[in-house]
């Protein structure tokens, strides 16, 4: 910003406002992380204190990996976020790559009623995704998540990236039509690399509901073998005792994978390479 | 060797119809231009041409067999278009290998286009550079020298100067002329401005709603225009039309060209006032408020003072002077 268009009273009331922002928005978290290294006695004596010496402890963490299968849990759910958000990654941009670049009857339906899902909650499917399961013979499997996180995560993955893909150069397109590329090679060679921060920002947005979800987990896969994360420290929540330390250590712990996955994305949203492509 | 036939091409979008039957035979080695106004079918007729775009009916033939079901890559042809269209992920070099290697052309055989298409556009410099490190004008070559490397029947250009700014338009021009002396090969390029389509075609086709207008070298259009689209369309500043009946003709209007009119201080055939007039240096165009004729325009050339208010008399070159029925064609 040059020197004229700065003002102080303006820059100090606009930091003011974001760091009151982030604040409240990074609290809770900061109190997880905090909390999760100190005693018993520490998070009820004072909870929003930092650790001192006197009240360090890593009774949580020993308690979750004493646990052993938490290295287990936390397996599940990254096999089961990376493997949804690749699925949805996938069908979603192909089904918006479909919807962008075909002319062919029903499309503006087609569209539609692949974005309906973004307006009724899934979740009240539940009884009926259970009898699929059941029926199926999927449930507790990791299997059964993945597919109902795919099905959740497709209708807003297809409305975003159908609107960047009718953004990308029709004459780009043909042009590789023209060189004899086919269909598929147009598609992942021409147009994904074009529409990347549209798919990282997809990616965000998948990502963090499924790895929170505590509800399918839960109906579809509450066995020992396929546990999540968010349910495996359920574990510590008992109707009488519960187990403050363990569960904020496995929340903390929690995360990190999400921090580096989002790390990961956040750097492709920044990074264009449309540029030379068209003017 | 590279002909093109089209029979009565016609091309629907749902109720709209963008061709209404296009008729057109291009000769082998013919620089042909389709030009005419934004919406005119154009660039869809040079899309159907292609096989980008199915026409709804009629066929198309290069070098006398049908395309009509042959994909694009399996024609024959190689287009230019006005975005360029590079691929980004790709080096210079790797552009223009791209469609060679998918039709299975040998690695020496690529080489050797690429390093005789590369000189003839100077483009050897760049070719390992990625589209993003080069100027408008270079990517502009390497979509030309993309084209090249194919030794295509027929070379399809999409507005290919439309994204270059004056200067480098008139150069690129200037190349596009020369690579088809050099080539011989057979090129049909659309446009919208009349100047690129006067200077570079063998032959222009004028489109107009989905029609062809007129078909025919530039300076037969420009000097035996078939209708006032045509004689409006073709020629800068453009025709001048003035009401018959204001005249005393039994024309409905008559057409006379700014550079047709010679004026004078003292008498002529139509007085008139200067409202504004352009100095060009080579020429200079005045706007008369005629009496009789209305607004027009005087190309005069060389450099002529007219200060605005002035009166001027004009008087047209009647063995000039065209015009035209009720129905817009030229009464002969």
């Amino acid at each position: 910003m040059s020197t004229a268009t700065r003002s102080l009273p303006r820059t100090i009331g606009a930091h003011a406002i974001l760091i009151t922002y982030t604040m409240i928005a990074l609290f809770p978290v900061v109190l997880v992380v905090m909390n999760s290294f100190k005693s018993r006695a520490g998070i009820f004596g004072a909870p929003l204190t930092p650790p001192t010496p006197k009240t360090f402890d890593l009774i949580g963490y020993t308690t979750v990996f004493g646990q052993g299968d938490f290295v287990h849990y936390f397996q599940n759910s990254l096999v089961v976020t990376v493997l949804s958000l690749f699925f949805v990654l996938l069908f979603g941009a192909m089904a918006a790559f479909a919807l962008s670049e075909y002319r062919f009857r029903g499309n503006t339906l087609m569209g539609l009623y692949l974005a309906l899902g973004i307006m009724i909650p899934i979740r009240l499917g539940t009884v009926a995704i259970l009898q699929l399961m059941v029926a199926t013979g999927l449930v507790n499997t990791l299997a059964a998540l993945i597919l109902v996180y795919t099905a959740q995560g497709l209708p807003l993955a297809i409305f975003i990236l159908s609107e960047f893909m009718k953004q990308v150069s029709d004459d780009l397109k043909n042009a590789g039509r023209i060189d004899g590329l086919s269909e598929y090679t147009i598609f992942f060679r021409l147009v994904l690399p074009l529409v990347r921060p549209a798919m990282a920002t997809v990616a965000v947005f998948t990502m963090i509901p499924i790895w929170n979800d505590l509800w399918f987990p839960l109906i579809l896969a509450p066995s020992e073998e396929t546990k999540t994360v968010t349910l495996g420290a359920q574990l510590f929540l008992g109707q009488f005792v519960t187990n403050w330390n363990a569960i904020l250590a496995a929340l903390s712990l929690a995360i990190l994978p999400v921090l580096i996955l989002y790390v990961i994305f956040s750097r492709q949203l920044i990074r264009g390479i449309t540029s030379g492509a068209v003017k | 060797m590279g002909s093109l036939k089209i029979e009565n091409v016609k091309k629907a979008f749902g109720p709209v119809e963008v061709l209404k039957g296009i008729d057109l035979q291009v000769n082998d080695g013919e620089f042909v231009v389709f030009v005419g106004p934004s919406g005119c079918g154009k660039s869809t007729l040079l899309r159907v041409i292609a096989g980008l775009e199915d026409s709804t009916s009629g066929r198309v033939l290069i070098d006398g067999a049908d395309v009509s079901v042959t994909p694009p890559a399996k024609r024959g042809i190689a287009m230019v278009f006005q975005t360029y269209a590079l691929y980004p992920h790709l080096t210079v070099k790797n552009n223009m290998a791209l469609g060679l290697k998918q039709a299975g052309t040998p690695t020496a055989e690529i080489e050797r286009r690429i390093k005789i298409a590369s000189a003839m556009l100077s483009l050897e410099p760049y070719l390992e550079r990625r589209p993003a490190e080069l100027s408008g004008g270079q990517r502009q070559r390497v979509a030309i020298g993309r084209a090249v490397v194919r030794e295509p029947k027929l070379f399809l250009f999409d507005e290919p100067l439309s994204n270059l700014d004056a200067a480098l338009r008139v150069n690129t021009r200037l190349e596009i002329a020369q690579l088809h002396r050099r080539l011989k090969a057979t090129m049909i390029y659309v446009t919208h401005d009349q100047v690129e389509a006067m200077t570079l075609a063998d032959k222009i086709v004028v489109l107009n709603a989905g029609r062809i207008e007129q078909i025919g070298s530039p300076m037969e259009l420009y000097n035996a225009p078939a209708n006032e689209f045509v004689a409006g369309f073709i020629g800068s500043p453009k025709m001048n039309f003035i009401d018959g009946a204001r005249l005393g003709e039994t024309a409905k209007t008559v057409g006379v060209r700014p550079e047709h009119l010679t004026v004078d201080a003292n008498s002529g055939a139509w007085k008139g006032t200067v409202v504004h007039a352009e100095h060009l240096g080579a020429d200079t165009n005045v706007y008369l408020d005629c009496e009789k004729a209305g607004l027009i325009t005087v190309r005069i050339f060389g450099v002529y003072n007219a200060e605005p208010g002035a009166t001027l008399y004009v008087t047209p070159d009647a063995a000039k002077t065209y015009r035209f029925g009720a129905d817009g064609k030229v009464l002969r």
